[in-house]
Formats: structure tokens, sequence, C-alpha cells
């Protein structure tokens, strides 16, 4: 049982870790899709 | 996002939850190796869906190569990134079967070594992408690599079937002998189908990341550039 959920631990942690950075590189660019706004509306 | 936007996640959720709930009640416990087979259904739809992720990074690298439209670059990109994630997955679960029922965590058999260069391939292939500064310079390479490389992907399908592996012999489309009980084939294909899903999700979100960022950059230097003409008018 412990080998199962090591592999199924893995797994979760890897998909979690992956959205969490798509999600962390979501908000990088729009914040920097902002920062353009005001720079073109100045 | 749009209502529509939520559809994808929803199903990817739904599928998954599906997927757990007959891997973990509805398919019995392999009478051999006991409940540490269980990891067959997450282990091998990593694989198909890093098979899938390879192949799509083929297709429009060579449409890239091709038409040189810097979109397809990004949608070979994308489905590289969650191609290695995949790749990861078998690399680190494979292991973890392996060693309850080998007593071994990694033996240097066919298919196993040509996944781990599969894996090699493609962390190459990100790191290509992320050391060279020269946008059509990276395309161009990266569009080469990801042609190359997936030769290794029916290599390492074919692996077993070509030379005699420690590796379980296939028991999808193995040919006689093969197959596995009725209740253990349903779970296994919406595992499969989940996969699937969350592969094609997160693939979309990464490519249209990247088309993002390349507008960003564009709209940078052109923002850049407007003072300078306002000068010269």
């Amino acid at each position: 049982m412990t080998w199962m959920i090591a592999a199924y631990m893995v797994i979760w942690i890897a998909i979690f870790v992956f959205v969490f950075n798509m999600d962390r590189r979501q908000k990088a660019l729009a914040a920097e899709l902002e920062q353009l706004k005001s720079k073109l509306g100045s | 996002m749009k209502g529509r936007d939520y559809i994808l996640p929803a199903l990817v959720f739904v599928s998954m939850l599906l997927a757990l709930y007959l891997v973990g009640f509805y398919a019995p416990i392999e009478r051999e190796q006991g409940v540490v087979q269980k990891i067959f259904y997450f282990h091998v739809p990593s694989a198909w869906v890093a098979f899938l992720a390879f192949f799509v990074v083929f297709v429009f690298s060579f449409r890239y190569l091709v038409s040189r439209d810097k979109r397809w670059d990004n949608r070979a990109a994308a489905a590289a990134e969650v191609g290695v994630m995949f790749c990861t997955l078998v690399i680190i679960t494979g292991p973890i079967w392996a060693k309850p029922v080998w007593g071994i965590w990694w033996t240097w058999d066919a298919r196993l070594t040509l996944t781990l260069v599969l894996w090699l391939i493609y962390v190459s292939y990100v790191l290509l992408r992320h050391y060279v500064a020269d946008a059509e310079k990276r395309a161009t390479l990266s569009a080469v690599l990801g042609i190359i490389g997936f030769i290794d992907v029916p290599l390492v399908y074919f692996a077993i079937r070509w030379w005699r592996t420690q590796h379980p012999q296939p028991v999808i489309a193995g040919g006689g002998g093969s197959g596995m009980d009725p209740r253990m084939a349903t779970a296994f294909w919406v595992s499969l189908a989940a996969f699937t899903v969350l592969f094609v999700y997160l693939y979309r979100v990464r490519a249209k990341q990247h088309d993002l960022e390349d507008e960003i950059e564009q709209a940078h230097q052109l923002a850049d550039e407007l003072p300078a003409t306002g000068k010269g008018d």
C-alpha cells in the first residue's frame, strides 16, 4: 500500500506544481499587460 | 474567463475523480502483485500522454520549419513542457512499482533505457529554449530537435516487442495471452481518457501563454519605438 500511495502522491504533487507554476506565469503576464497598458496610455 | 473556459477544467476534475474511484474501488486487486499493481493505471496513461505530447511537438515543429510561423513554435514548446512533466512521472512511478515487484529500482533494459533517453532529449529541448536568446535561432534549433527526438518514441513503444526486456510484456494489443480483467480494463481506459483531457487542458493554457508572451514582447518593442517616431515627425 505504501508504494502505491507514494506513486500517487508523486503524480498529484507534480501536476499541482505544474498548474501552480502555470498560474504564477499567468499572473505575471497579466501584470506585464497592465504595465504595458499604462506605458501606452501615458 | 468566459463560461466555456470552465468546461475543460471541469471535465478534467470529473474524469480524474471518476478514474480515482474506479482505480481505488472498482478495479480488483491483482492476484500476484497485490495493490502495488494499481500504479499501472496512472503509469501507463502518463506514458501515453508523454508520447502524444511529443507527437504534437513533432507535428508543430515540422509546420514551423515549413511556414516559419511563430505560433507553431509556441504550440510545440507548450506540448514539450507538458510532455516532459508526464515523462518525468513515468520515470519516477516505474521504479516505485519495480522496487516491491522486482526487488530493484532500475535495470538497464531496452524499454527503461530508451525511456530515459526520451526524457533526456525533451529536457534538452526545454533547456535549449531557455538558454538560446535569439528567438528565430531558438525556434529553428528546437524544431529540428523536436523532429529528430521523436524517433525515440516508436523505439520506446516497440522495445518490449522487439527485445527481451525485464519490463512487463504489453497487456493491451499484446497479441495472444495478453489482456486484463474487464473491470481493470474499464478503470484503465477511463484513466487514460482523464489523462488525455488533462493534457489537452494543460497544453492549451501553456500555448496561449506562449502566444501572449510573444504579443507582449512585440507590444513592448512597439511602445519603445513610438516616441522615437513621434520625434522624427
